[in-house]
């Protein structure tokens, strides 16, 4: 199955684009939500500033998804559904607005990821606790399976682990260990009803991979995910029919490896790890969908999208790979590193069991990951690792391809986010307040009810009464409490001291001694972009050098960075953003703290086109870094710089900006 | 250029709370206009200055990594801010001194409890504050105890968190008027290290995770039964869940309260700020500089000899201008 990973601006102009991929030769459809969708707010919260409508379309109700889907045809239709902690409200409103087409829950067919283990390792856009997301995701598969069969209620994600930095043993296992989580809460949940309902449940989940540009041993690490799953359900839960045993998984190659750097370098890239996923038969992707050229640039647009999806259809339809049994059989080279990952993979799934399984495993793992990243990243600025155009073959010409105005990206209209708005409270508006009400009380009801009662019967009500996502999400929060994953990075091994590293050091010691407290900086990420990886290894790195760091995480509005940043005395602050939100979120930043009275300079690193740069230079930011950026050591000696000459800069204005607070 | 410390002492005594960023970037300095400053400061937050020892109730909450204190410390501020649904009677200010352990070998660290704390960052009645324990052992970083102080004459309540066991509380306990440590269930080290007497016996002890069942309860039951073998009969022990919804923690807050209330808060402070100055004093000149004094129990009687309203700055000042 062909499919691009679509979805942006409003419910409408995401519609128009499907209906074009379609047209295209598209076979399915894939929902990029955007962030405010997937972590449960509504656009007119102050936490979905700058965030509606730009990494995907935002859906807030049932006429939101209607309009998405105006004119397809859901009974036809395979629609996958990046979406988790809310999973089961778009889940309910998809089936509400398919009601509503006159088709049945049970001809609808697609997948929900519905993954939270990743989003707590990797992604961050959970919701609730882990205990609740968990049981949330077993009330799904409880459900989909009695009345949506042919629905896929999870999807077990690796992809993103593999972004988070993981090695392809980690990937491994760390996606087993997650399917083993995911299926023990399913038995508990579906057990009593017998062995055919569990060898169903088996069947029906499937995984979402990545794959990187080392693609041998990528396709052995698929090969490898097989004959664990078989193992898995033949053992663990009695699964005997072959069909349930397959290992099914969909693909959206690495993104991780590709570069801001030369750009069009990417799209070699990515038809390599296309073959990772389409060699071999025995281990062959379902469903694909792979990235477009210049993600690390910024968003893609249609005909970038459609550079993406020539690829498959290249692969597809003028190769001979489709033509053959599956190649590697009898391979000894394959069959060796299929055996050495089977090895790696086991014993590090007997870890996490040690640890008490997926669920309480979440710290270890992420430090995991945030260690394998770490060393990822020294591998690239001391060479060992290459990088075609990045640290070896970096001199280039001028490239056509991002030579016109908006340097070859899709531009979101920031008046967007102000009529999603306003439409929000026009639905709100013209519904029936006392429908509403009830649906959410008994949402409420529901969710305190506890493991016996299915909470999807009350999420489709509620959205059939016209809820909104915000709406749904704040009844659960308030029952299941708020949290805060673990960082992973108070547990990372510090960074082996190379010259550079070591003479850094110094600089911070004297830097020390002029300022007379060490210095402290604070990292953190604004808004509801998830993806920390990046302000993770800046983290570490700067404790590597020598500074004080105060790691706030994701999810921070501006009060709060200002907040902090007033009550630790930081002497810098850096921000990180990949969602494409900094034209608003840092402005609002800088407002923030100038209104606490903070003087401290800030640096901004992220996915940011080199034609925002003036507008975050302007609005006050001393310095921005992007993915070509890729020498930590070399931004944390500008740094140290950067609260060197503004501690002189203090001085010599009479005013030492630190040392004295607001009056 | 060095900020004012006398000044920002007066509007600390004067419960300014805007004031208390600025003094703890004072007290953290080491630079030397910045130690002269800082002793300014602590002399207008002294209870010679104040007229009483500092209101503010110092609350030492330590215990092992994982022992659940963020969480527990994110319900505590709740039920002290009057948004908890089991609220306690009056909104009182906190600050919060979470000392961290440092990487030993580049001399950084990650300060990551301030991301555990659920807090309203627009909330001005709470205040926290990230350090770095740095070389020093026993868990406290250089500045705590000065700021822990000066804050004192301004917030309600000023919390020190510590991580370890062992170890940790002894420091906090010279520092804090009420000391509680936490554990989470079924870790034993805490009731081995209390029966052999490696650790000194806390004013409050606290079991979280109480949600886990059974297992807190017998864990309640073991440190029970192991203070009253060792004569404290009175020390409570408290379960606590910090998941939605909280229990146990407006008892724990009630219980703090109450031991503040059941010590001498001069007598124990007075001690402490004595100790601190020796210890700060010796640090600084060494044995050789005690020697200077007469020996330690002559310093000790120097120190006797002054104003009890003295902070610590003053206190050293009088033992170096013995030796000079």
């Amino acid at each position: 199955m062909m499919r691009t990973y679509a979805g942006h601006s409003t419910a409408k102009a995401s519609n128009e684009l499907y209906r074009r991929n379609l047209q295209k030769g598209q076979t399915g459809l894939s929902i990029a939500f955007d962030l405010p969708t997937q972590t449960g707010y509504d656009a007119d919260d102050e936490l979905a500033r700058g965030e509606v409508g730009k990494v995907g379309v935002p859906i807030a109700h049932r006429g939101d998804m209607a309009a998405l889907m105006d004119g397809i045809p859901l009974g036809e239709m395979n629609t996958s559904m990046t979406i988790n902690a809310t999973a089961a409200w778009l889940l309910a409103l998809y089936i509400v607005v398919a009601e509503e087409q006159g088709v049945s829950q049970d001809q609808l067919q697609g997948t929900t990821q519905n993954d939270i283990i990743k989003e707590f390792l990797a992604r961050g856009t959970y919701a609730f606790p882990p205990a609740p997301s968990m049981r949330l995701i077993a009330d799904m598969i409880a459900y989909t399976v009695e009345h949506v069969p042919k629905w896929n209620p999870i999807n077990i994600c690796s992809y993103h682990l593999q972004e988070a930095g993981a090695t392809p043993v980690q990937e491994i296992a760390y996606a087993m260990s997650n399917a083993i989580a995911v299926l023990d809460a399913a038995r508990e949940r579906v057990g009593g009803r017998g062995q055919d309902v569990m060898e169903q449940v088996f069947g029906r989940i499937s995984f979402f991979v990545n794959a990187g540009v080392r693609f041998i041993e990528e396709h052995a690490k698929l090969r490898t995910m097989a004959i664990l799953w078989e193992e898995l359900g033949r053992e663990r839960y009695g699964v005997a029919d072959p069909r349930h045993l397959r290992f099914r998984y969909g693909v959206q190659v690495n993104s991780l490896g590709l570069t801001e750097a030369q750009p069009e370098n990417n799209v070699q890239r990515i038809v390599l790890e296309a073959l990772a996923v389409t060699l071999g038969r025995d281990a062959r992707a379902r469903a694909i969908q792979l990235p477009a050229w210049n993600e690390a640039l910024g968003l893609p647009r249609p005909w970038d999208q459609q550079w993406s999806l020539r690829i498959q259809q290249v692969l597809a339809f003028e190769t001979d790979i489709l033509e053959y049994p599956d190649i590697f059989e009898g391979s000894k080279v394959m069959e060796g590193l299929v055996a050495e990952l089977l090895k790696g993979a086991r014993e590090e799934m007997a870890v996490v069991a040690e640890h008490g399984g997926a669920v309480e495993a979440v710290p270890y793992m992420k430090a995991a990951l945030v260690d394998s990243h770490r060393e990822r990243i020294r591998r690239i600025e001391s060479g060992e690792q290459i990088v075609v155009g990045q640290n070896r073959f970096s001199e280039s010409e001028d490239s056509p391809l991002t030579a016109d105005a908006e340097g070859g990206i899709l531009v979101v209209d920031p008046a967007l986010e102000a009529e999603q708005i306003e439409a929000v409270s026009r639905w709100r508006a013209g519904r029936d307040q006392a429908d509403v009400d009830a649906a959410l009380a008994a949402l409420a009801d529901s969710a305190r009810g506890g493991a016996d009662t299915n909470l999807m019967t009350a999420t489709i009500a509620a959205a059939r009464a016209g809820a909104t996502t915000g709406e749904w999400s704040q009844t659960l929060r308030e029952v299941f409490g708020s949290y805060r994953a673990p960082t992973g990075v108070g547990e990372a091994a510090s960074t082996p001291p190379d010259g550079e590293l070591s003479e850094l050091r110094g600089e911070v010691s004297r830097l020390q001694e002029k300022l007379g407290r060490r210095p402290k900086i604070l990292v953190g990420k604004p808004g509801l972009d998830g993806h920390s990886n990046g302000a993770e290894q800046i983290a570490v790195r700067a404790r590597d050098s020598g500074m004080d760091v105060v790691y706030e995480g994701i999810r921070l509005t501006p009060a709060q960075i200002a907040a902090s940043a007033l009550q630790e005395g930081v002497h810098v602050i850096g921000l990180s953003i990949l969602s494409g939100s900094h034209r608003e979120l840092i402005p609002a930043v800088i407002d923030a703290l100038h209104e606490a009275g903070v003087t401290a300079p800030v640096v901004v690193g992220g996915i940011i086109p080199d034609q925002d740069v003036p507008l975050l230079e302007q609005a006050g930011v001393a310095a921005v870094y992007t993915p070509k950026d890729f020498d930590i050591t070399r931004i944390m000696r500008d740094i140290v710089e950067l609260v060197d000459s503004d501690a002189g800069r203090a001085a010599l204005a009479g005013n030492g900006s630190l040392a004295s607070g607001p009056a | 250029m060095t900020a004012d410390g006398a000044a920002l002492g007066r509007r600390l005594r004067e419960r300014d709370l805007s004031a208390a960023p600025a003094a703890l970037n004072l007290l953290e300095s080491s630079a030397p206009a910045d130690r002269e400053q800082s002793a300014q400061l602590m002399r207008e937050v002294s209870p010679a200055a104040l007229g009483a020892e500092a209101p503010g109730h110092l609350v030492g909450l330590t215990g092992p990594p994982g022992a659940g204190k963020s969480s527990l410390l994110s319900a505590l501020l709740h039920v002290w801010r009057g948004t908890a649904h089991e609220a306690g009677p009056r909104r009182r200010t906190v600050a919060v001194l979470a000392v961290d352990p440092s990487s030993r070998r580049s001399g950084g660290s990650l300060l990551g409890d301030r991301a555990r704390i659920d807090f309203d960052p627009a909330d001005r009645g709470v205040l926290i504050r990230s350090t770095a324990a740095g070389e020093r052992l026993g868990g406290l970083a250089r500045a705590t105890r000065a700021a822990a102080h000066a804050l004192a004459a301004a917030f309600d309540l000023v919390v020190i968190e510590t991580v370890g066991v062992g170890q940790a509380e002894t420091e906090v306990a010279d520092v804090a008027d009420t000391v509680a440590v936490v554990v989470q269930p079924g870790s034993g080290d805490v009731l081995q290290f209390l029966k052999a007497g490696i650790m000194e016996i806390p004013d409050v002890l606290v079991v979280t995770k109480a949600d886990l069942g059974q297992i807190a309860t017998s864990t309640r039951r073991d440190l029970s039964a192991a203070l009253r073998s060792l004569g404290s009969a009175a020390t409570p022990v408290l379960t606590v869940s910090s998941l939605s919804p909280p229990t146990g923690v407006l008892e724990l807050a009630g219980a703090l309260e109450e031991h503040r209330a059941a010590v001498d808060i001069h007598a124990r402070r007075l001690r402490a700020r004595r100790a601190a100055a020796l210890s700060e004093f010796a640090a600084e000149h060494g044995e050789g500089g005690l020697r200077g004094l007469g020996g330690r129990v002559d310093a000790e009687r120097l120190l006797e000899g002054q104003d009890p309203g003295l902070e610590v700055p003053a206190l050293v000042a009088v033992l170096e201008r013995g030796i000079a």
